[in-house]
């Protein structure tokens, strides 16, 4: 008889690696904000580079980088939490009336998992977004791209603390970036 | 006045403090701007220290038009425009790097970094060796200029020089470009250009720049919450509870700044008391500055702008911004920011972050400008809003000539809105050259310094 035990666990831990993404993406969408926070290790990293145009062979330059360069965000929970608040004032005019978001998250990916599918601890997660922001009457956004995730296992929980975010463009075609990626 | 043109005299009626909204709107004005302003006015490119080595270059832009700002071998630095002298194609589509030639992907020219056209496939057999090559360079700007690092550029040939472009801004403008500790230039940018587009005319955060002193609710947010340079409370600094507050402008020029001079014997307030590293290195910095520079040193900067499009802002953050015009309804906006070259490495990072939060689009801050210059454009574009003009009359006819203040006299028409709160005095005064721009045929009749000097 064949043992599948390790493919269960992997399976359950891909199962509630894509629930914890999912749940994520629904309290954003819910514009449950202080829910989504808590989420985050109270150490998370929140990254999205710019990217430049470079000649093949330099790619190595196409991103700035963190902690280093300006980025469009290199932060901590603290300003994610000042980000948060400054919603919740209701008059932040840029999210004021609040904008309609829709998050699709796909291509979930389990690149590492320590230190092993069946007792994990730590897993890193790449996956795919799609965001859709309408607000006000017409004007509509959106921004396609990939997430590369650590979560961590904390007193039973899964939480975000490391999220690197690579928005497919150069010029950022959205006047501003008020929301969660 | 030009016949056959859209725009035209009273469009900007200074008098009564009326600007109708078809400059912002219009797209046949717009078109003529584009010719009037910004092939005439001087532009900035960029930063030397963005281009260190020969052959280093950065794709930056003038007006709509994409340009090349590059070091050739002897170290020159130039800018291009970046379009092939043969069908127009982009020379370089890379927003920055290192190369020895600009080799055009369509037909194979080749440019070197000085300009020189040094490649034509076929020069022999297709052209029969009789194509002049000496005359077919990339179009070089008619002039440059590097002041304190930053790089500046026109294609006006009659301009007059930047410094004299400059005029006594230039004081202003060193607050944005000289160390924070008072010594010349020694400022350099941090990796990585912000761009981004933004629906609004340029001249929405262009005059928001030049000094909207009123436009506080618009940040209400940002200051509930508290994103200030010590960690929390107002995003600004504390320095504006004991200085005199001024808007300066040059009205013969069109560059305008906020500024705030302190008092003679106080010392300027503490800032940036999250970290005890930075918190020291700008105290020991204000204090050197007020050594160095004596009683200017008490001037420190707030929002400017070099006419016509170029932004500056010397304190938090400190930074460039040009407002690209991209078509009447859309702007492209592109951000450097800049720290003390030696500063030690704990105020650069510190910095970098307090800027990121500050500015641009993801900036606590300024994503609530650019709500407000969206829509403010899109509801000025109807057929009944353009019939309304807007008005900028707070504080006509209280500037001041020659204002001094505790000992201080300061270069430019100035207005205090110490407590007045605010005033639009220094964007008239945008508007003031820019129809200047629009109305003038050419750099004789703008530039009006010299006759006064005759």
């Amino acid at each position: 008889m064949t043992d599948h035990s390790d493919d269960v666990a992997h399976l359950l831990l891909q199962q509630k690696i894509e629930s914890f993404l999912y749940r994520e993406a629904e309290l954003l969408d819910e514009r449950r904000y202080e829910e989504w926070l808590a989420l985050l290790a109270e150490d998370v990293r929140y990254w999205m580079p710019m990217r430049r145009n470079v000649k093949f062979g330099e790619l190595e330059r196409e991103f700035t980088r963190e902690g280093q360069d300006v980025n469009w965000f290199d932060e901590g929970k603290e300003t994610l939490t000042r980000r948060v608040q400054q919603i919740l004032t209701g008059v932040h005019w840029a999210e004021e009336p609040l904008s309609r978001i829709c998050h699709m998250v796909s291509n979930v990916q389990i690149l590492d998992v320590k230190p092993s599918a069946s007792a994990p601890s730590e897993v890193t997660v790449k996956s795919r977004f799609l965001i859709y922001r309408n607000r006000v009457e017409t004007e509509t956004d959106i921004l396609v791209g990939k997430r590369e995730d650590v979560l961590h296992r904390i007193d039973g929980h899964w939480k975000l603390r490391r999220r690197k975010i690579v928005l497919d463009q150069n010029v950022l075609q959205v006047k501003n970036l008020t929301f969660f990626f | 006045m030009a016949t056959g043109r859209r725009y035209r005299g009273g469009l900007v009626d200074l008098r009564t403090g009326l600007i109708s909204r078809e400059i912002f709107v219009n797209e046949e004005i717009y078109a003529e701007e584009l010719e009037r302003v910004f092939t005439r006015a001087w532009l900035f490119v960029g930063h030397e220290s963005q281009i260190p080595k020969p052959g280093d270059y950065f794709v930056s832009s003038m007006g709509e038009e994409s340009a090349i700002l590059c070091r050739d071998r002897e170290e020159r630095v130039h800018v291009f425009l970046n379009s092939c002298r043969h069908r127009g194609m982009k020379v370089c589509r890379y927003d920055e790097g290192n190369t020895p030639v600009f080799t055009c992907p369509y037909h194979g020219w080749s440019y070197a970094a000085d300009g020189k056209l040094v490649g034509v496939p076929f020069f022999r057999e297709a052209y029969h060796g009789k194509l002049d090559r000496s005359q077919l360079g990339l179009v070089e700007v008619a002039q440059l200029a590097t002041y304190k690092g930053s790089v500046w550029a026109t294609w006006d040939p009659n301009a007059p020089g930047f410094l004299e472009y400059l005029g006594e801004f230039r004081r202003y403008l060193d607050l944005t470009l000289d160390g924070w500790d008072g010594r010349d230039g020694g400022t350099e940018v941090l990796g990585g250009v912000q761009k981004w587009l933004i629906p609004c005319n340029w001249k929405f955060p262009a005059e928001n720049f030049s000094g909207d002193s009123y436009h506080n609710i618009s940040h209400r947010s940002v200051d509930m919450v508290g994103i200030g340079p010590s960690g929390s409370g107002r995003r600004d600094t504390r320095e504006r509870l004991v200085a005199r507050r001024l808007q300066i402008c040059f009205p013969e020029r069109g560059h305008q700044t906020g500024v705030y001079v302190l008092p003679k014997d106080q010392p300027t307030p503490p800032a940036y008391q999250q970290s005890p590293v930075v918190s020291e290195y700008f105290k020991h910095c204000e204090e050197e500055r007020r050594r160095r520079r004596g009683e200017w040193g008490r001037v420190t900067g707030s929002p400017g702008e070099v006419f016509p499009n170029t932004a500056l802002h010397p304190r938090q953050p400190r930074t460039f911004a040009v407002w690209h015009p991209r078509g009447p309804h859309q702007t492209e906006v592109w951000r450097w920011y800049l720290v003390d070259s030696d500063s030690p490495p704990e105020v650069k990072d510190f910095l970098r972050q307090y800027y990121i939060r500050y500015s641009g689009p993801a900036g606590l801050t300024e994503q609530d400008d650019m709500e407000n210059w969206n829509y403010a454009h899109a509801a000025s574009r109807g057929t009944i809003a353009r019939r309304y003009p807007y008005t900028y009359e707070q504080g006509m006819g209280f500037e001041v000539e020659n204002y001094e203040w505790d000992g201080l006299r300061l270069p430019g028409s100035v207005m205090d809105i110490t407590e007045a709160k605010s005033s639009e005095h220094n964007l008239r005064n945008l508007y003031r050259r820019w129809a200047e721009f629009m109305d003038a045929e050419s750099w004789n009749e703008l530039a009006t310094w010299r006759a006064l000097a005759r």
